[in-house]
Formats: structure tokens, C-alpha cells, sequence
């Protein structure tokens, strides 16, 4: 198969990308500045992300639409207001999830940004879910840019004036150069942030005039930094078919209207997990000193009984030292228990810590 | 000091009598990034020509760090493991690695000049 390019192929090279196979597509994992540069820039100024290899699935319908979708997501989506969005999943039966979610109520109908990997599945799925009572389209007609850090707000609002309104987790309609742009202020940092759904077309030249006003591309590589210093999951690491919600500790997810009717796919084995807990939960993770602990690396008690994985693992550069996110049985997943990690075939001691590692607020109202 | 020489596995390496200084090229500090975490072989060790002696990690990965010839591990370079950036600003520099007796110089045969190093490092990259 053929790999595929987003609309800012052309622009990721000239601006010396490195890139890597991501989900099917050629993406820049750095460019020259390197990660910990880009890392640095996003969290003290503005970053640019081009996520266009993320799904933007558009559903319309009437009001049957938001019932046939309560059925699937655990979210109490007739109280949704326009233009609001929430974090979701797409789960089977026994609450695995085949996808985690941003769904954002649109006129008409939603706006539902999918994993990249996961997107064509999603679809399926969703398809065969809904029949062909309403109107999906998986559109790669446009493109997906974010931008991320303090800076961003000032650096858009000059582009598109009035998007420095909008408040966290909701989005609108804006028009600028002759189209109508989708933003949503949201992310995937940790950093105060937009993402903007723009035709393809018109998306070089608006990601050229936001590094003109100061902004800077930044690559997948410092994108998965930042999210794991925000203490953010990555599907395919922290998230798959085989974890549910709950024991990925993101229960704040979850309606609570919805708990106690259920009624939505996966909701018996969540309620049962939120009465009863799971047996292993996803906690934060420092090691000691500064020794980097791997996806897949082995999580131990001190009488050598493997407890646990970590998922994701790398070097934090605001925190300035190694962090990890794993999973570990429910009896070690109290704060500051004491761990040992298995690292080139020696144990290292390693701390369970409150997520995230780095925090900033977010901008809640703005008025 | 002898003429720097360089392995396939991105090593430098120079000797002084029968001291071996060893070290990572520019060129795999580039490929590697920013270098984040170093361990280095315990002082007093025996390593063997083209065996393990030591790690780097960048922000993406774990590598290993190969000798390119076999002795006994007589210094290590602190400064790297305290702070491993230092790698990335002076690699075949104060970024040494380690330092080794060696037990038979012929082994410095095997390995390229610079001119054969950068000849095949440009070709690897590619």
C-alpha cells in the first residue's frame, strides 16, 4: 500500500522534517531543532501539529441521531450543548475500547475526531451501528492543525478574529479567507490550544502565515512528550480493545447520568468496574535517578511478583527527568508505592505518582 | 595519539600506548537526537571486540553502545552520565565514552579512517 501525505507534505519538508510511517501516513517526527527544542517551544510559546491524519468524522441527523448515539457512548449527549465537546470512547461489548474520541455537537448533527489507526475501523463500526439512517462522512476533504502553547491564543485570533472567545472544550464555525473554518479550543499538551479542521487546500498557506506570526512546526516525537508530561493516553499504548475506561482511570469520562440506567455499549461491565474497581489501573510512573523505562518494560514488587507494564516511557523535558505511565494490579496503584522496574535485565526503584507530571491551566472562561 | 578510528557501529576510537579512548560519532549523535540518558560499563570490566558496553537513550529510543575492540574498562566519563546533552554539543570531543586496555592493537586494523568512516556513514544514511 501506498503511504499517504497530508496536505502540509510539501511544507513538513521544506522545513527539514524527519519523518516516520504513522498510521499509514508519512509524518514528520522532528525536524532540524530536534525534540526537546520543539518540546521547550510549545510549552513557552506556540506550536503547530499537523494531525491532519486524524479522522474527521461528520454525522447529520435528526433527533433520532443524538438517541442512536447514546447507545454507544457513555455520554449524556441530549444535555450537550451546540457546539460543546466531550472526550469519549468507542467501546465492544465488554468495554474495551476500539477507539478513544473527541465528539463535538455541531448544527445537525457531530463532529467526532478519530485516532488515526483507528479511523477506517471507527467508521465501519459506526456504520453498522447506525444503518443508513443518517448522513457520515468521513472527511479527508480537510485537514487538522493544531496549535499549542500560551502564545497560540494571540497567534490564531490575529488569523481568525474571535476564536480568543471560545472557551475549553468548545468550538464554532468561523469564516476566514473565503471558507469556513471548524476550531475547537482543545489539545493534546497540556497547553492552552486550538485545533482547526480547514479544506485541504487552503491548509498550506494558513499554517505558513501562523509561522509568520511567530508559531513553529513541531513533530510527532515532542508530541508525544507533551502529552505524556499532561498525563494524556496515546491509543495503542495506554488505550486498546483489551482495557476498559475504568481501568484506564479516565472514569471522569463517563457520564454519570448514564450510570445508572446504562443502556450504552460496554455499560455492564462499567458499572460493574466502577462498583466493584478493576483489578489493574493506569498510574503515573517515576523511576529513580535518571533511568528511562520503556513501553512493555516489566513492573515488580520487592518479593519479585511482576505487578504490572508500563505503556509508555520516555525522558519529561519540562520535568526535566524520566516519566512513564503503566498499569499496575490495584493494590500498588496508591501514590508513592514503591516499585521496580526491569530495565536490560536489572531492577531499578521507581515511584507511582499523581498524573500529570506538568501542569498548566487551562483556559476555562474567558470573561 | 594515533590516528582517530571508526567502526561500523558508529564508534571512535583513539589510542595513546595502550589506552584506548572510545566514543560516538557526530554523525550517530544526529541520527540518535537529543541523548538523554547514558550508561557506561563498570570500571575494572572486560569487554570484547564488538560486544555491548553501554546504553543511550534519545527522547525516541534505547541503543546500544558497542566496543570496537576487547580490553579491560579502565575510566568512564561522569560528566556524560550527569549530564547526557553533552553528548549531542561534543561528541568525538570531552563526550568520550570510555577507556580501555587494550589486549591486542591488531584489532585497530580492522577499523576505517575518516574518509572511509564518512564514505560509509553518508551510504548508511541514505
Amino acid at each position: 500500500m501506498e503511504i499517504k501525505k497530508t496536505s502540509l507534505n510539501k511544507l513538513h519538508q521544506s522545513n527539514n522534517a524527519k519523518f516516520v510511517e504513522f498510521a499509514g501516513y508519512e509524518m514528520p517526527i522532528q525536524y532540524s531543532k530536534g525534540i526537546i527544542e520543539e518540546h521547550k517551544f510549545t510549552r513557552s510559546h506556540s506550536g503547530i501539529f499537523d494531525v491532519s491524519h486524524m479522522g474527521q468524522l461528520f454525522i447529520y441527523g435528526d433527533e433520532s441521531l443524538t438517541e442512536e448515539l447514546e447507545k454507544i457512548f457513555p455520554l449524556d449527549l441530549k444535555n450537550l450543548k451546540l457546539n460543546c465537546s466531550k472526550y469519549s470512547f468507542l467501546m465492544n461489548e465488554d468495554a474495551g475500547i476500539y477507539d478513544d474520541l473527541i465528539i463535538t455537537k455541531i448544527e445537525q448533527g457531530y463532529l467526532i475526531i478519530l485516532n488515526a489507526a483507528c479511523k477506517d475501523k471507527d467508521f465501519e463500526i459506526l456504520s453498522n451501528l447506525l444503518g443508513s439512517k443518517f448522513k457520515m462522512n468521513l472527511d479527508n476533504h480537510r485537514s487538522l492543525i493544531a496549535i499549542q502553547g500560551p502564545k497560540s491564543v494571540e497567534i490564531l485570533n490575529s488569523i481568525i478574529n474571535g476564536v480568543d472567545q471560545l472557551n475549553f472544550m468548545t468550538g464554532n464555525w468561523f469564516d476566514s479567507d473565503n471558507q469556513k473554518l471548524f476550531v475547537t479550543r482543545s489539545g493534546y499538551t497540556g497547553e492552552d490550544g486550538f485545533e482547526i479542521s480547514i479544506s485541504n487546500d487552503k491548509a498550506e498557506k494558513f499554517v505558513e502565515n501562523l509561522i509568520e506570526k511567530g508559531a513553529q512546526l513541531i513533530g510527532l516525537g515532542a508530541r508525544d512528550t507533551l502529552r505524556l508530561e499532561a498525563g494524556l493516553c496515546l491509543y495503542g499504548h495506554e488505550l486498546n480493545i483489551n482495557k476498559t475506561p475504568v481501568e484506564a482511570n479516565l472514569r471522569w469520562a463517563i457520564s454519570k447520568s448514564r450510570l445508572s440506567n446504562g443502556g450504552f455499549i460496554g455499560s455492564k461491565k462499567i458499572m460493574n468496574q466502577m462498583q466493584d474497581g478493576a483489578s489493574q489501573i493506569r498510574v503515573g510512573i517515576k523511576p529513580e535517578g535518571r533511568l528511562i523505562a520503556r513501553e512493555k518494560t516489566k513492573i515488580f514488587d520487592d518479593t519479585d511478583t511482576q505487578i504490572g507494564e508500563i505503556t509508555s516511557g520516555t525522558f519529561g523535558p519540562s520535568v526535566n527527568g524520566p516519566i512513564a505511565m503503566g498499569y499496575v494490579n490495584k493494590d500498588f496503584s496508591k501514590i508513592d508505592t514503591k516499585i521496580l522496574l526491569e530495565v536490560r535485565g536489572k531492577k531499578h526503584p521507581a515511584n507511582v505518582c499523581a498524573l500529570p507530571f506538568y501542569k498548566k491551566n487551562y483556559v476555562k472562561g474567558v470573561n | 595519539m594515533s590516528e582517530v578510528k571508526f567502526s561500523k557501529e558508529h564508534e571512535w576510537i583513539t589510542l595513546e600506548g595502550d589506552v584506548a579512548t572510545i566514543g560516538i560519532t557526530k554523525h550517530a549523535t544526529e541520527m540518535l537526537g537529543d541523548i538523554v540518558f547514558a550508561e557506561l560499563p563498570e570500571k575494572g570490566s572486560n569487554v570484547e571486540k564488538d560486544g555491548t558496553a553501554g546504553v543511550v537513550e534519545s527522547t525516541k529510543a534505547a541503543s546500544d553502545v558497542y566496543t570496537p575492540v576487547s580490553g579491560e574498562v579502565v575510566d568512564t566519563n561522569q560528566a556524560i552520565v550527569d549530564d547526557p546533552s553533552k553528548i549531542n554539543e561534543d561528541p568525538e570531543g570531552s563526550a568520550w565514552f570510555f577507556k580501555l586496555k587494550m589486549k591486542d592493537q591488531s584489532e585497530m586494523d580492522s577499523l576505517m579512517n575518516k574518509e572511509e568512516y564518512d564514505k560509509f556513514a553518508k551510504e548508511s544514511a541514505s
